[in-house]
């Protein structure tokens, strides 16, 4: 089982990269887009077919190291 | 007077700090990422400035998760004495000692120069030696600078006389290089051992090098 961690600066962090893109996308004239966010992905190859218990498990790595939970939020998806 | 200097792979102002402490007159050791302990006279405990682990995932974030940080941890909790330097500031707030988090700089340059910084808050031994209001002249080197605590966490720094430092022009008046949160370039704890700021006093020592305003803010550790 993977487990494919998004995370991003939290809703109200101001986001510099995210905006520097957003910057570039409208001098490449693409109007339709109202907000950038850049965040990173990790995915980790585990060796468990437990879902419970990998959600544990990754929650408490995110919350430990892979995120830094005063400016970061992460999302763990389980595929 | 004892100073121990941290050395974590990546790290590159450790000898930088043992020069400026040791032309104050202190004895200095260098201790590997890997001691589970701290040389056991230690009066001052320096994060030294660098990239520790090549700022992998973020700037501290690993550097938190080595053998040495237990004992730092049980250091400052006995009350000793430490200072984050640059990325040992980046250390100390991913490991929790420090609060807040510092962040890609506002402009995303790595900004290299000399800045003035004003004192906020004297009222602790680091910075005793100088008063409220003074403005020294100190060098950056940072990419990840940009310190951001949430609006609960400032007023708590700034009712608990937290705030050390804000980077100012020569005259006080607030001038933000890298986009920190009210302009904070230095906090520290509650308790008031452990101390971290951006700016490096480590490589202000000398008039010839630019400014020796550093020999103020570390001779405040020299008892």
């Amino acid at each position: 089982m993977k487990a494919i961690v998004n995370i991003s600066l939290k809703a109200g962090v101001l986001d510099s990269q995210g905006k520097a893109v957003h910057h570039a996308l409208d001098s490449l004239h693409f109007s339709g887009v109202d907000d950038v966010r850049v965040g990173k992905q990790i995915i980790l190859q585990l060796n468990t077919q437990d879902k419970v218990q990998a959600m544990a498990d990754v929650t408490k790595m995110c919350e430990d190291l892979l995120a830094n939970t005063v400016i970061e939020d992460y999302a763990i998806e389980l595929v | 007077m004892k100073v121990s200097i941290l050395q974590f792979p990546g790290t590159n102002c450790e000898y930088d700090t043992q020069h400026a402490f040791e032309e104050l007159g202190a004895q200095t050791e260098i201790v590997w990422h890997k001691s589970e302990t701290i040389p056991a006279n230690t009066d001052l405990l320096v994060v030294a400035g660098g990239f520790s682990y090549g700022d992998y995932l973020r700037s501290g974030a690993i550097a938190k998760f080595s053998p040495v940080m237990k004992a730092v941890h049980a250091y400052a909790s006995n009350g000793g004495k430490v200072l984050g330097i640059c990325n040992g500031f980046q250390v100390l707030t991913e490991s929790g000692l420090l609060p807040g988090a510092l962040k890609r700089n506002e402009h995303l340059h790595f900004i290299s120069k000399h800045h003035h910084l004003q004192v906020i808050n004297n009222d602790n031994i680091f910075l005793e030696k100088l008063n409220n209001g003074d403005v020294v002249n100190i060098p950056i080197a940072h990419h990840d600078g940009n310190y951001y605590i949430d609006a609960q966490g400032l007023k708590e720094l700034e009712s608990n006389n937290q705030i050390l430092l804000k980077y100012t022009d020569q005259n006080g008046a607030i001038q933000n290089p890298n986009g920190s949160v009210e302009s904070i370039a230095g906090v520290c704890n509650k308790e008031k051992n452990v101390f971290g700021l951006m700016p490096h006093p480590e490589r202000a020592m000398e008039l010839v090098l630019g400014s020796d305003d550093g020999i103020k803010m570390l001779q405040g550790f020299l008892k």
